[in-house]
């Protein structure tokens, strides 16, 4: 049986099991099957889809529940922690919540399950004002996740709370399963004046393959602050499809830092609404793959109000027959006057068979307006090479140097910085040094 | 110290240094002078191990032994060093650290353990005061956003650091004021004895009126064809090349 016949059969049993306090979300679940029933998986024959191909994936037999709770000690998964400093943590297995690795919280402040989100008659008028608001309903694949969306993580951030310490959303693939499928839903709601810290993580601890189709909603309220921050540091078997969708008020600030370096596939499909003057989204990326593995950024940034302002920065660094896509969308409406629009794409090819498809594609109705694009395609510097190799440092060493620095813009915007170490030592990882200094 | 014969080296086919002949004790001072596309760049590039141009014939001893096989870092290890007349700008890469990793490279290549803590930090603070340098200046990513001067006294902080044996400066006074000039020229001097050795190249006689040499070259098309003693430059300086190139023909 193909995987689309299998999940829409899958797709009544589940419907069976689940006894929705809500009816509008039981009628929500049936016209997102139904879309997804008429689209189904997107080919490369749609424009959006043009350089990542899933055919080869999809041939797995992914299950599209997990045959039994599965359990992992906290011992082997530490190391995908923020360990040096205290969060609270959202934790999930092969798509189950496990409330032994969590530290979740209703203490003035929401850190919870989306399950209970769903189902509890208290979180009824948010659900009711939130779920499914911005997540774009024609697209299939939000439309899989959104008719078996179920489990994920439920943050909700009450006005002027300035939360205490970052927020962990972790989702564990124990391998247990042939081939597993996964649906995660998350929604982010922060208050009015709150501020927020959340770092999402997917991580598979066998290669049995896995494919991830998540989706997350962040709402940001007047003069709300979020930054969120992404790691995929996934296995050569793991796919992750990421669809992100962030509707920001007036005077907000969101950045999302995606930061890639390993899976088979990984797809981020970012998408930035504005509902208000003077908001700032930022959105900046690090890419380190090689070998087969590919990524894909596929940005959209929204201009629908005026006076308001995004930046993108997104680095590469492709080695091996690694492939990567940078796809950034900036659409300025004509009421969008006074934008100022920003995106810089930059990338190093270390490999002859390595390919960057770069594509910025910027939409203006608007007349006064600022946008501007760069986008550089490139080897290492052979100058800047010389120089370093002159002063002793050896060539590897020096190439290393060269592509820490080139992702430096980047990384030094991280806020938190036990996270910031954490990405430079997965960097050196990446790059196969020891740079010697805490970078 | 530095021994050149008949070096001939070519980028992209066009000859570019077509038997150079030169010797540096340790203890002296020599200057390169020549007019532009004369290769004096070239040569310091080639001494140091620029990949970029190809050695076709001809030696470059080191005390004796052959580098010119070996690699820019292999060469910086043995003791030599250039200050660029570009220094390169590396975003997110502090002075400090930088400094740090390229002496703990030195020192790993030669067996050694790395330096400790407290002896760099101590070794930081003396090079840096010689060179009246601002310690925030340290903290800063390596060139990034440096004035000329600023990244010129930035280059002799890292000679001072790494303690050559030959030192080559490549236009090291180029985009310097009277008072950046002073400073790096009094480093210079300061660092200077009799073990080791530094060879300027340049242009203009300005930096030689602060760090004197014992020898002046004049190089041309490839060549070195005239040598004297500190008063050739000052000769140049007042009458230009064009008598030496009358000479020669």
């Amino acid at each position: 049986m193909e995987l689309k016949e299998k999940i829409l059969s899958s797709f009544m049993a589940f419907e069976e099991k689940i006894a929705d306090v809500n009816s509008d979300l039981h009628d929500l679940r049936i016209s997102a099957i139904k879309n997804f029933e008429n689209k189904g998986f997107p080919t490369k024959k749609e424009e959006a889809w043009k350089y990542t191909s899933l055919n080869a994936i999809l041939k797995n037999d992914f299950s599209v529940f997990p045959k039994k709770e599965n359990t992992i000690d906290f011992a082997d998964v530490k190391k995908y922690f923020l360990n040096d400093v205290d969060t609270y943590k959202v934790v999930f297995v092969d798509g189950k919540f496990s409330s032994y690795l969590s530290s979740t919280t209703h203490d003035g402040l929401d850190v919870c399950l989306m399950s209970s989100a769903l189902d509890k008659p208290k979180y009824k008028t948010y659900i009711d004002e939130y779920f499914n608001k911005i997540a774009n309903t024609e697209d299939s694949l939000t439309s899989l996740n959104t008719a078996f969306s179920q489990e994920g993580a439920y943050v909700n951030i009450p006005k002027n709370k300035i939360v205490d310490k970052p927020i962990e959303i972790l989702y564990f693939s124990t391998g247990s399963e042939v081939a597993l499928m996964t649906q995660p839903r998350n929604l982010v709601i922060v208050g009015e004046n709150a501020q927020v810290q959340i770092v999402e993580r997917h991580q598979s601890l066998n290669e049995n393959p896995v494919l991830t189709n998540s989706v997350t909603e962040i709402f940001a309220q007047k003069r709300a602050m979020v930054d969120y921050y992404k790691i995929q540091n996934d296995l050569q078997t793991a796919n992750l499809i990421d669809n992100t969708y962030i509707a920001q008020k007036q005077d907000s600030y969101v950045s999302v830092h995606t930061f890639s370096f390993g899976g088979n596939i990984t797809r981020n499909n970012l998408n930035f609404y504005h509902q208000g003057e003077h908001i700032n989204s930022t959105l900046k990326g690090i890419t380190i793959i090689g070998d087969k593995q590919h990524v894909d950024h596929y940005t959209l940034v929204q201009h629908a109000t005026p006076n308001c302002e995004s930046h993108q920065n997104y680095k590469t660094i492709l080695d091996g027959s690694a492939t990567g896509v940078f796809n950034g969308k900036i659409f300025v409406e004509k009421e969008a006057q006074k934008t100022d629009a920003f995106q810089q794409n930059n990338n190093i090819l270390l490999s002859d068979k390595a390919t960057i498809n770069a594509k910025p594609q910027l939409e203006i109705f608007a007349d006064d307006v600022k946008c501007s694009h760069g986008c550089t395609i490139g080897q290492l510097d052979e100058t800047a090479m010389f120089y370093m190799q002159q002063r002793g440092i050896g060539k590897k060493e020096a190439k290393a140097l060269l592509m820490y620095a080139f992702t430096s813009e980047v990384t030094n915007s991280v806020k938190i910085p036990e996270l910031r170490a954490k990405i430079a030592r997965i960097i050196a990882d990446k790059l196969g040094v020891n740079m010697g200094f805490d970078i | 110290m530095l021994q050149i014969k008949n070096l001939h080296a070519s980028v992209e086919d066009k000859d570019i240094l077509k038997g150079i002949n030169l010797e540096i004790k340790a203890g002296e001072v020599h200057a390169i002078m020549g007019p532009n596309g004369a290769g004096k760049s070239t040569l310091s590039s080639i001494i140091a191990g620029n990949e970029n141009y190809e050695v076709s014939e001809g030696e470059i001893l080191l005390e004796g032994e052959d580098i010119s096989e070996l690699a820019p870092e292999e060469r910086a290890h043995k003791g030599v060093f250039l200050s660029f007349q570009y220094p390169v700008e590396i975003p997110g890469v502090s002075v400090t650290n930088f400094i740090k990793t390229a002496i703990n490279e030195s020192r790993k290549a030669r067996g050694e353990e790395d330096m400790p803590a407290n002896e760099m930090l101590k070794m930081i603070r003396e090079k840096s005061e010689l060179l009246e340098m601002d310690r925030k200046f340290l903290s800063r990513s390596l060139n990034e956003g440096f004035s000329g001067g600023e990244k010129k006294r930035n280059e002799i902080f890292q000679m001072a650091m790494l303690e050559p044996k030959l030192a080559i400066l490549d236009e090291t006074d180029s985009g310097l004021d009277i008072d950046a000039l002073r400073i790096v020229a009094n480093g210079v001097n300061k660092l200077k004895n009799e073990n080791n050795a530094v060879l300027v190249i340049t242009h203009y006689q300005r930096l030689l009126d602060y760090i004197i040499p014992d020898f002046v070259h004049v190089l041309m098309d490839g060549k070195i064809v005239k040598s004297g003693d500190a008063s050739l430059a000052l000769e140049l300086e007042e009458k230009g090349y064009d008598w030496i190139k009358a000479e020669i023909q």
